[in-house]
Formats: C-alpha cells, sequence, structure tokens
C-alpha cells in the first residue's frame, strides 16, 4: 500500500530520471536503450536483443546505460526496433548479432551505426522517429505511452502522470462533472459504432441498482487488427486508471476485461499491471484512502468473433456460449449477470484520463465536427510501411495510405482500402481524398470498424475479397437467428459459385436481395453488417462482378477457375527458368524455345509469373 | 503427452493431479466454465470427454451444455492435436499477402484439411485469425513460434525438417 504522498513523490523522482525518454535535450549522462516488445517484434527475436544488450553491457562493465523493454514503436514493417536515449536514434530490423556493433559504436564511440538507421520512403536515412515520414502527420493520444515506457513497471506509468487523473476525479469531481466532460469532449466509442461515450456512462449512472459492473471490450476479433492489443502491451495501466474512474463515475466496485486469450502477451502484462496496482493500493478498498473501492479481473475468450458484441460478450464472462442478447434492454439496464454494466473498448478507455488531465476543449480542438480526437488503425497489406498509426479525425485515406503509408510496393497501383473487417467495405481509388470519420465513412458504404485498414493493390481480385469475408462471417456466425447463419452460408455459396465461373447475371440480383434482408432482420451487428463486404465491392467494382459473370474471367488470375497463364511470345526469352519452378510440369518446351503452357496441366498457381524475370508470363 | 492419459475414469486407475488440483482453484460455479476449459486446453492440449463428465458433476451443468460450449470456441478441441500444429494465418493482411497459398500447399503436403490432425497424431493444421504479426505478413506458426514473411518454399523447408526430424 502506497499512500498519495509515496505516489507523489515517486512520480517526482521517477519524472526526473526518466526526462530522456521524451526530451532530447535532457540533463543526463544515462542512456535507454528501448528494445520493442510488441508481438511484432517479438516474433522475430527482439527478446534475444534485449537479452543480448543486457548481456554485453554487463561484460563490458558499461555504467549508465539500462535496456528497457517497450510496447509497440508502431513501425512494424521495420521491426525489430531499437531506439537509443536521449538522442532518439531510431535503429530498424536490428538483429540479436548487430547488439554487440550498436554498443562499441554507438555507446562507446558515441558514433551511429549508419547501416541500421531506417531507410525513409524517398531512400533518404532518418536518423531519428520524428525524422521519419511516419511519424510526422500522427498525434498520439491513446498510443501516448508506447514505446515510450516499460509496461510492467507501474511506477514508469505513474511517471508520465499516471493515475493523476483518478486521483483528480476522486479528490475533487462527482460523477456528473465527469459525464459533462466527457459529453463537452465529444469522445465516442472506438469499437466501432461510435456511440457518444458520455451517454453510455450517463445511463449506466442512471440506473437504480446497487450492484454495477464496468468492462472493457479487448476481443479484437477483426482480423488483420491489432490497435487494442498494442494498447494493452504498452500501456495497460492506461485501461486500469479509466476502468477506475468509470467505476467511480457510474457507481461500480468490480470490473472485468474480457481479452483474448489469442494474445499471450497482452494478458500477461495486463496481470501485471493488474498485481502491481494491488499492491500499491490503486485497486482494491479505500484506494488513495478516499473510501472508493474497486477491483478488476481479466476474464479470457476463448476464440469466438462474435464476443465482440458487447451482449454475446456478456454471456461469455458468465461463462455461456457467446450468443447476443436481444435488445433492449441494453446492459446499462440489465448487463452482467442482470446488473447494469458499462462496456466500453480499449482504444475509448486509453483516451479517458487525458481527456481528464488535458480538458475537453483542448480534446474536443483536434478532429472534425462530429468526430472528435484522433483514430488508431493499423495499416496492413500491400503498403510500405505497415504498422500502427494514430491520426487526428479527418485525416484522408490519402494522407494514411501515401504519406504515412508510403504508398504501394513493388510499383503496383492503389486499388482499394478496406476499413472495418468483416463487417466494412472498400473504399476505390476516387475516395481516397474523403477524410475519415464516423459520418463519411458511413457514407461511402464503409465504416469506422475498430480500425483494421488493409490496403489492396491492382492484384487483387475483389470478389474474391468479398469471398474471403463472407467465409469468415460463416464460420464467426453464432448460429442464433436464421438470417444470419444461413443467408451468409447462401451468399458465400453464391459468391464461390462465381469465382468457380459458374455464376450467371442473377446471382449479382440474388446477392443484392439477400444482403438487404440479412441487413433487415439480424438480431445482433455481427449479421447487420455481414453483407458490407459484398454490397460495397459489388458498388465500387460492378465490372468486375459482370466480368465474372458474364466473360468468364478474372483480370487478377486470383480466382482460379478462371485464371488462364499464359506466356506472352514476344517477351520470352526462353530461359527456362519457369519450367524449373513449376510444380506440376506444365510448361512445356526444350533449350531456347519459347515456352507454352499446358492449361490442362497447369494449377494456377502463379508462381511462373513471380519467377519469370522479363515479366513474360501473364 | 506422458501423464495426459491418465485420469480417473479410464483403466490406468492412476489419478489425474491437474484436474484434482483445478478443481481446488476454483469454486464450483457456473461462471467459471470457461476459464476452467481454458486451462483444461492449455493442458490436454483438448478437452477429453472424462474431463467433461468430471466438470459436469463438479459444476453441476449438464453435459449437454458443456458440449455446446467447448464446440461454440474455436479455442477448444474435442480431438487431440498433433505434436505439431501448424497455424497459418487467414487474417486480411495476411490474406492478401498469399496466406492462401500457404495453407493449400500445406494441406496438399500433409494430406489433410484444415482442422485435422494426420492420423500419426504429428501434424495439426489450423486457420487463425489475425496472430497479430502483421508486419511480417505472410505469417505460420509451428506450435506458436512464428514465421514472417513466408513464402510456400519456406514452408516445404519447414516441413522437410520437421518429417526428417520424426524420421
Amino acid at each position: 500500500m502506497k499512500t498519495l504522498e509515496e505516489i507523489h513523490k515517486i512520480r517526482e523522482n521517477k519524472k526526473k530520471e526518466l526526462d530522456l525518454r521524451v526530451n532530447t535535450n535532457a540533463d543526463t549522462r544515462e542512456k535507454h536503450i528501448l528494445v520493442c516488445q510488441g508481438t511484432g517484434c517479438t516474433s522475430s527475436k527482439s527478446p534475444d536483443i534485449l537479452k543480448n544488450f543486457k548481456k554485453i553491457l554487463k561484460e563490458k562493465n558499461i555504467e549508465n546505460v539500462r535496456v528497457i523493454k517497450t510496447g509497440c514503436f508502431g513501425l512494424c514493417a521495420k521491426g525489430p526496433i531499437v531506439i537509443i536515449r536521449p538522442e532518439d536514434t531510431f535503429y530498424a530490423m536490428v538483429t540479436p548479432n548487430d547488439c554487440e556493433e550498436i554498443i562499441q559504436t554507438h555507446i562507446v564511440e558515441g558514433k551511429i551505426v549508419e547501416r541500421l538507421l531506417c531507410k525513409d520512403i524517398d531512400g533518404s536515412k532518418a536518423k531519428s522517429l520524428d525524422e521519419l515520414s511516419f511519424y510526422k502527420k500522427q498525434k498520439r493520444i491513446a498510443l501516448k505511452n508506447c514505446g515510450v515506457i516499460d509496461p510492467e513497471n507501474i511506477d514508469e506509468y505513474i511517471a508520465f502522470d499516471g493515475y493523476k487523473a483518478l486521483e483528480t476525479v476522486l479528490k475533487e469531481m462527482t460523477p456528473d462533472d465527469i459525464i459533462d466532460i466527457l459529453s463537452k469532449s465529444g469522445l465516442r466509442g472506438r469499437g466501432g459504432a461510435g456511440f457518444p461515450t458520455y451517454k453510455k456512462w450517463e445511463f449506466t449512472k442512471a440506473a437504480e441498482e446497487k450492484q454495477k459492473y464496468v468492462v472493457c471490450n479487448a476481443d479484437e476479433g477483426d482480423p488483420g487488427a491489432f490497435m487494442d492489443r498494442s494498447i494493452l502491451e504498452g500501456d495497460p495501466h492506461s485501461i486500469l486508471e479509466a476502468m477506475s474512474i468509470a467505476a467511480f463515475c457510474i457507481g461500480a466496485n468490480k470490473g472485468f476485461i474480457y481479452v483474448r486469450a489469442e494474445y499471450p502477451i497482452a494478458v500477461k502484462r495486463l496481470q501485471i499491471a493488474i498485481d502491481q496496482a494491488r499492491e500499491y493500493g490503486i485497486l482494491g478498498k479505500n484506494i488513495f484512502n478516499l473510501g472508493f473501492d474497486f477491483d478488476i479481473e481479466i476474464r479470457l475468450g476463448a476464440g469466438a468473433f462474435v464476443c465482440g458484441e458487447e451482449t454475446a460478450l456478456l454471456e461469455s464472462i458468465e461463462g455461456k456460449r457467446g450468443q447476443p442478447r436481444l435488445k433492449p434492454p441494453y446492459p446499462a439496464v440489465s448487463g452482467l449477470w442482470g446488473k447494469p454494466t458499462l462496456i466500453n473498448n480499449v482504444e475509448t478507455y486509453a483516451n479517458i484520463a487525458q481527456i481528464i488531465l488535458k480538458g475537453p476543449e483542448w480534446y474536443s480542438s483536434i478532429g472534425t465536427e462530429n468526430s472528435k480526437g484522433t483514430k488508431v488503425f493499423a495499416l496492413g497489406g500491400n503498403v510500405n510501411n505497415i504498422g500502427l498509426v494514430e491520426v487526428p479525425m479527418g485525416t484522408t485515406l490519402r494522407e494514411i495510405v501515401f504519406d504515412i503509408g508510403g504508398g504501394i510496393p513493388n510499383g503496383r497501383e492503389f486499388k482499394a482500402a478496406q476499413t472495418g473487417g468483416p463487417s466494412g467495405g472498400c473504399i476505390p481509388k476516387e475516395h481516397l481524398d474523403t477524410p475519415i470519420d464516423y459520418e463519411s465513412l458511413k457514407e461511402i458504404g464503409s465504416m469506422m470498424g475498430s480500425g483494421g485498414l488493409i490496403v489492396m493493390d491492382d492484384t487483387k481480385c475483389m470478389v474474391s475479397l468479398a469471398k474471403f469475408y463472407l467465409d469468415f462471417t460463416v464460420s464467426e456466425s453464432c448460429g442464433k437467428c436464421t438470417p444470419c447463419r444461413i443467408g451468409t452460408k447462401r451468399m458465400h455459396e453464391i459468391l464461390e459459385k462465381i469465382c468457380d465461373g459458374k455464376g450467371s447475371e442473377s446471382d449479382i440480383y440474388k446477392l443484392e436481395k439477400l444482403s438487404k434482408n440479412i441487413i433487415k432482420s439480424s438480431v445482433c451487428g455481427l449479421g447487420q453488417t455481414a453483407p458490407n463486404p459484398v454490397i460495397s465491392t459489388m458498388k465500387y467494382f460492378a465490372d468486375e462482378y459482370r466480368e465474372h459473370v458474364i466473360d468468364k474471367t478474372c483480370k487478377t488470375n486470383e480466382c482460379k477457375a478462371l485464371a488462364k497463364i499464359e506466356v506472352i511470345p514476344e517477351k520470352c526469352k526462353g530461359c527456362g527458368i519457369c519450367q524449373k519452378n513449376c510444380p506440376v510440369d506444365a510448361i512445356e518446351g526444350e533449350g531456347r524455345d519459347i515456352r507454352r503452357i499446358n492449361q490442362e496441366k497447369c494449377i494456377k498457381c502463379t508462381t511462373c509469373i513471380s519467377k519469370c524475370p522479363f515479366k513474360a508470363i501473364k | 503427452m506422458d501423464e495426459k492419459v491418465n485420469c480417473t475414469k479410464c483403466k490406468c486407475g492412476k489419478e489425474d493431479k491437474f484436474l484434482k488440483k483445478l478443481f481446488t482453484i476454483y469454486k464450483p460455479n457456473k461462471d467459471n466454465l470457461i476459464q476452467m476449459l481454458n486451462e483444461i486446453q492449455e493442458h490436454y492440449g483438448y478437452v477429453p470427454m472424462y474431463v467433461q463428465q468430471e466438470l459436469s458433476e463438479f459444476l453441476k451443468i449438464p453435459m449437454a451444455e458443456i458440449y455446446g460450449v467447448v464446440t461454440f470456441y474455436s479455442r477448444f478441441s474435442l480431438e487431440p492435436q498433433g505434436k505439431y500444429k501448424i497455424s497459418v494465418c487467414l487474417g486480411t493482411a495476411c490474406f492478401v499477402k498469399g496466406s492462401q497459398k500457404i495453407l493449400d500447399r500445406l494441406s496438399e503436403r500433409l494430406k489433410i484439411e484444415p482442422g485435422e490432425t494426420t492420423e500419426d497424431v504429428l501434424f495439426t493444421i489450423d486457420q487463425t485469425r489475425c496472430v497479430g504479426a502483421c508486419g511480417l505478413a505472410p505469417v505460420f506458426t509451428v506450435n506458436g513460434e512464428v514465421y514472417g514473411k513466408a513464402t510456400v518454399q519456406d514452408l516445404d523447408k519447414v516441413l522437410d525438417k520437421l518429417l526428417e526430424q520424426e524420421g
């Protein structure tokens, strides 16, 4: 147990000690080597890098240098990433073998290891994080501490004003003050639907019941989305603090974090954070001696996408099949075990403490008229800078894909961007300049969703993409209501038929009609949004559907049954590389002959296309 | 896989210490079902039938309900898993970078469909949703170890190596 005075003291001392993390001119002789330990970098051996650094420092007896594990820096494509502070040198794609050189050259001799600097899009080598174009248009609020602090050390969180908002709230505010602040800030739920956060809090507060609950939805199921995971891994205390504030506001004393079991690092760090907070008396009975009780438990999900839906999530916490409940009653009235329950998404919570500390005016000055603040996107797919980006609402898709994301690799062209995962839609080239906020995305047939943003180049077939998403919905539909359970299955079958070259024009009409019916009659958000990928691709890429059903061709060769791979005789030099690489010996010809592809044998794996040095196969 | 067959209900007669311990950690409260199943899956690699029966008695929940929960969540399986669990990520980021080809190749080589286990219980193919390593797409994992920026050739190499190890 720590008293408030003791916590203030920790903050003061640590703040000085950690100034070098955020201030390049910090007055210190110390250096901190920050090594990313997010899931992406961990998969490429960053724990070994951490160990190596520590070992070498010990061997060489170097003092004043500390090695720190941090959360995600965001630029996952260039991982593993190592940053040295205070000078803010950014080393990319570091391997465990590079540690020796970094310590010798950078730490001992004071020179930069040029070959490990990160190459920017224009080819120049960036020395620091701020010099990289990837970071220039970003504004970090929810990710503020990610990559700055050690997520497994509560003192570092406290140093950067951690738990200060909770103290302010408990000492100086009434629940109505908090709701007022949230209302003025304009914060909306970051889980997908964008419901105003203050309203949820207000409704749950208004419910007359002794027992209430606060729940954090960390069941990030969208394929290709990892925003929430990075926050949990990089800054778990910010979620605990926000949940405590929420509990005080609505009058709850028990909280649950429902997190995917597929995120082992996040689960581990959350548990460490909870244990530390309990030890400091920030969770538990009589917090800060101010008469407020609150505690949090982790509940693991077991791999069901539908559990991201709030009522299905509640069922799952209760130990049952995760099937959604009918609404109303909303969870604010009847949630966990029938008691009023407040559910917010991870990213929503990550904004709360800062809104309290910096004020609602500051927050609402960022973003667009109806969508305030920032949004974190997981940028992935065919784009150069894959990673996590946080931008002010209203940033255009073009800025995200080209300025931050660095454009499309291999000289290909942008075809579409997909937001909102299986519930969202595809955004074509002509809408690249749409400012991204809740309303404008809805207008063009997509949705904000939780923040997955997948970029696709011109080698992607949109019909097959729609099929991919439907395949996902079919296997994740919980089966409770018929339109979703059977409707999505039928849609998937039709799409399969089209991709197999057996579709007809009436199938397109059937898809449209089915979509409408499923949207109208499904019980929960999963079914109501499941047809979106089909509707949006049919709207923007109608030609492609027509080619599939009328001309029976797939230009991208992705639909194997429709693909026809051929050698362009004028370009073929007869080198035979394609022949050597063909797994089924479908390529005929000898010596310097121009090669032919035997269509009967060809399995359309496209290996030859990627192997041909003369681009003579298409 | 050593102690996994030892149980109270099979013929070996040995006591299942894990289960006994589990029943002391958790209270016989219905809400704990999924948490307990998560630990059981982790320990045994699947949820054996006799464990479901024990759970049913402990938590006072009908078997049917437990079976319903086990089959609802993709993390739980009713069959033993292979020694090597190869999971191919089919999250969107990996999918657009060609992970389907890797999965197809895996099925072709092991002659089983995704979700199935080879007869010798060596390999299980699993198609997972996003493992979060989108920066390395496409990825596949072997018992949790991530192979990033993977190609069909990489997969072949890994499979060859594993097959050689196992003779």
